[in-house]
């Protein structure tokens, strides 16, 4: 298994090498390999499907664009997930300034269907679904954070680069974050025991 | 310390960079309900870990559209750039040629200039 990643790991970087020398092929073949994730980490921080498909567009051609500066001191992926914040964190932006209402304050109905106890949250697949209803509902700054920094484990440092903030304003965002998200998980577990 | 004032301290404690301040500490260590909030964030923190290995299926197509905006760019920029070796390459000649007009020019008022001193000298 950890054979397979660090097979993994080397093939990419042999990828972003040659990607680097100017070769299109290679590059394909990393968009190929890894816009799956990219995609994923997308929609997480968008919440929506077209701006994730934006987003993924967007990330892709900024690292074209960019490969020469990637240095290849962390793994191209890790620097994927930084290109897609910052890609993300421009879109939305955008789409704040073109949209009169703010959606993401709007609370979204509840799941009935969902059954799991938060004590068995992490073990269970019921468990996954309503953090992830949980994520999802969390205001967009403090979702970013929680995503970038308890999901995908990106440093503060590298977060606040990203989104333009201040490492200490990361830090206050993240713990606001996970206070708001386990006060979501409280809710969502109250009401699906209400529900039963 | 209290129990409400420890809740809102909790979750800046599950960072791995930064010591758990002394208070917090030996408050969690003897209260069961400080300890079983802490254990509800690190379950909840175990699960956002889980989260990273769920991928969502992107709907087909999004790859191929992605390769062609990357074909697109690049093509652009290879555009960009001839032209951008083109303007660089008239921009030398034009400026060769001005420079070449310029010293002749020179030359030209040179030669007169001696030309009018010799004729003033022998008159």
């Amino acid at each position: 298994m950890q054979n397979n990643e660090s097979g993994e790991r080397d093939h990419l970087q042999g990828l972003v090498e040659a990607a680097r020398d100017g070769s299109r092929p290679a590059f394909d073949e990393l968009v190929r390999r890894t816009y799956v994730d990219t995609y994923t980490l997308a929609m997480r921080l968008t919440g929506n499907e077209e701006d994730a498909r934006d987003v993924v567009q967007d990330a892709y051609l900024r690292a074209w664009k960019g490969l020469k500066r990637f240095r290849g001191d962390a793994q191209f992926t890790t620097w994927m997930y930084r290109i897609t914040a910052n890609a993300s964190y421009t879109h939305v932006q955008k789409r704040k300034r073109l949209r009169t209402a703010n959606l993401e304050d709007v609370e979204e109905p509840v799941d009935p269907r969902l059954e799991a106890r938060p004590e068995a949250m992490a073990e269970s697949v019921a468990g996954l679904a309503e953090l992830t209803e949980a994520v999802d509902r969390l205001p967009q700054t403090l979702r970013q954070m929680v995503i970038l920094k308890d999901v995908y484990g990106l440093p503060h440092e590298a977060i606040a680069e990203e989104l333009g903030i201040s490492v200490a304003a990361a830090k206050v965002r993240l713990h606001r974050g996970r206070k708001k998200l386990r006060d979501l998980l409280d809710e969502l577990d109250e009401r699906s025991a209400h529900a039963v | 310390m209290r129990c409400e004032e420890v809740a809102l301290l909790i979750p800046s404690t599950l960072d791995d960079d930064g010591p758990v301040a002394l208070p917090v500490q030996s408050h969690v260590e003897s209260c069961l309900r400080c300890q079983a909030e802490l254990a509800r964030y690190r379950r909840m923190l175990r699960g956002l870990q889980l989260l990273r290995t769920q991928f969502l299926e992107p709907a087909p197509g999004l790859l191929g559209l992605t390769l062609a905006a990357i074909g697109d760019a690049s093509e652009q920029h290879a555009i960009r750039s001839l032209l951008n070796k083109r303007r660089l390459a008239y921009a030398g000649a034009i400026g060769g040629a001005v420079a070449a007009a310029g010293a002749a020019a020179a030359v030209v008022a040179v030669h007169r200039s001696r030309r009018r001193a010799a004729t003033a000298l022998a008159t």
